[in-house]
């Protein structure tokens, strides 16, 4: 499959990744070679193979719903970028 | 010899006799850190190695007392730098211990103020993708010590450490040990928990001892081995007593050879040697034979799928909100993010993060993820098939012996493929061990690999030690 710059530069966007101009060419050169590395698992046959997300059979992990002690909000802020009281302080999202 | 030349096993000797102190075992340390880290740059940090510092943590085991252990820049210690050797994290201070951490100092090891180097996230195999910069290989420092966990196993190489825990996602632990010539550790998935270790690929992910021999490396594996409620992937089975796999013989032992781990790509130097290493086990009276893993060659292209659509996922958590970098006056929210990762992510975590969210972007999605998850499928079987007729699988670590620093760095791809026997492991979820075994002719060491069926490590521990005690690879050490 080929991969344009024009989808390396939607996809970093997608990340929320800024690229300059000269990076975004690069990246898509080594990209389209990784891609095309990639995509000899196209040639297997995988009809009927189940997919593996998870390697053991572990699943639905509950645990009670009681009060434990956590991370308290003066040491979840102490390495914020910026803060006020106790919260997380980012610029401004509504108009 | 200097008591940071010496093993866990023999400071505990010498500690229970009164014949050393734990002081002697620090200062020794912090001697040697200071005289050799400038040249191999194994540590990013080296703040604190006072004993005050290490021993304020009132340790109630004696497993591991008066021992110090270092750890990767990727395992939590609370109020301690802990940064992935990334921009984005600087001055990250985690405000708990990871469970590993804890599990160290709850059996009285010294978790002093250093932190080994790595690539950045543990994306790489070299540790050049590190934003400290890269370290260098003890045997020789024009070469690389091995990624993602290479200033671990450098350290622990050239005496800077007594052991050390790293983590490894594709090979990140056993690759730099077969590089440095120490003996490395990938548990099975779920035998270590996660809690605490900054994520690279979640399904892959496993914290493991990086070690002067075989029997510390048994010793570690106890001490942070085992279930952990914080981690609801880690595992509810017993940890056996690994000390007493140690000093078994092996004889009619079944063991695989995988034809495929022998073929194009491998230094012909390396294959002598690993020829030799498997002559010598049959030697020990185990019985050897060729086996087949078929979809070997699938490994790295299923795992560069995975691998880094788990990452995209993870590292989404690097917002610029909660910790770590924040770009200069961002013009609202999505530009912060944008100008943040743009500026704090190096160009290994920028190409794998895009590469990660295009295999999980919408049209592309069945094309690879999918498809991959269906190939990791047929991996694990090759093992699952093996492991009926066999007690262990033998393999080289890796195809070669260490490169030379920049070598590859331009070259992703190729990078990408000095993992190729480390990688199936990993998405298997199997246990695998990497020892020295000889030494090519430019005086660089080379790994064995030793892989067993799910939470068998005892065999590991087993087969490498049986291995070990006949050969002296592992007493070896690099003239600095």
């Amino acid at each position: 499959m080929s991969i344009s710059r024009q989808t390396v530069e939607y996809t970093a966007h997608l990340a929320r990744i800024e690229l300059e101009g000269g990076q975004l060419d690069k990246l898509s050169l080594q990209l389209q070679d990784i891609i095309n590395f990639i995509d000899k698992l196209g040639k297997l046959d995988i009809a009927g193979i189940e997919p593996t997300s998870h390697v053991l059979p572990i699943q639905n992990v509950f645990r009670q719903d009681r009060k434990e002690d956590s991370v308290s909000p003066q040491d979840a802020l102490a390495c914020a970028p910026e803060k006020e009281g106790h919260f997380f302080k980012v610029p401004k999202i509504i108009e | 010899m200097e008591p940071n030349q010496l093993t866990i096993h023999e400071i505990k000797k010498l500690l229970g006799a009164r014949e050393v102190q734990p002081e002697d075992v620090v200062s020794a340390l912090k001697k040697r850190i200071g005289a050799i880290n400038p040249k191999v740059r194994a540590y990013v940090r080296v703040e604190n190695t006072s004993l005050d510092y290490a021993k304020s943590d009132s340790p109630s085991g004696d497993t591991l007392k008066g021992i110090p252990i270092c750890l990767k820049d990727n395992i939590c210690t609370a109020g301690f730098n802990t940064e992935c050797c990334s921009r984005i994290l600087e001055g990250f201070k985690p405000p708990y211990d990871a469970t590993a951490t804890e599990k160290l100092k709850d059996a009285g090891a010294l978790v002093l103020e250093t932190k080994a180097n790595m690539d950045e996230f543990a994306f790489g195999s070299s540790t050049e993708n590190s934003f400290f910069g890269p370290s260098h290989n003890p045997w020789n420092l024009e070469y690389v010590p091995g990624g993602s966990s290479g200033g671990v196993a450098a350290a622990v190489a050239s005496d800077m450490a007594i052991a050390g825990l790293g983590s490894d996602t594709g090979g990140s632990i056993r690759q730099p040990a077969s590089f440095c010539g120490v003996v490395g550790l990938k548990p099975t998935y779920g035998r270590v928990s996660r809690y605490g270790l900054i994520a690279f690929a979640s399904s892959l992910d496993q914290i493991g001892p990086i070690t002067k021999d075989v029997e510390d490396n048994a010793i570690l594996s106890g001490v942070i081995f085992g279930h952990d409620s914080r981690d609801s992937t880690s595992a509810q089975v017993e940890v056996p007593d690994y000390t007493k796999c140690l000093g078994k013989d092996i004889k009619e032992l079944k063991i695989g050879i995988p034809k495929e781990y022998f073929v194009e790509g491998i230094d012909p130097e390396v294959k002598k040697i690993v020829d030799e290493a498997v002559d010598k086990i049959k030697g020990l009276g185990a019985q050897c034979r060729q086996v087949s893993l078929p979809h070997t060659e699938y490994a790295v292209p299923v795992y560069y799928i995975i691998a880094t659509a788990e990452a995209s996922s993870n590292l989404a958590r690097f917002d610029a909100v909660q910790y770590g970098l924040r770009a200069a006056k961002p013009q609202g929210l999505i530009d912060m993010y944008k100008k943040t990762r743009g500026l704090g992510f190096g160009e290994e975590a920028k190409r794998r993060i895009i590469l990660g969210t295009f295999a999980l972007s919408h049209g592309y999605y069945d094309a690879y993820y999918m498809r991959a998850l269906k190939v990791r499928t047929l991996i694990r079987q090759d093992f699952e098939r093996v492991f009926k007729e066999c007690d262990c699988i033998i393999t080289p670590t890796s195809p070669t012996a260490a490169f030379k620093i920049g070598e590859k760095r331009d070259d992703p791809l190729k990078m990408y493929l000095s993992d190729i026997y480390t990688i199936s492991v990993n998405l298997a979820g199997i246990p695998g061990i990497s020892l020295p075994c000889g030494f090519t002719k430019k005086g660089l060491p080379v790994g064995l690999q030793v892989l067993a069926d799910n939470f068998d490590e005892a065999m590991l521990f087993r087969v490498a030690h049986a291995y070990e005690q006949a050969t002296e690879w592992h007493k070896m050490k690099p003239k600095l």
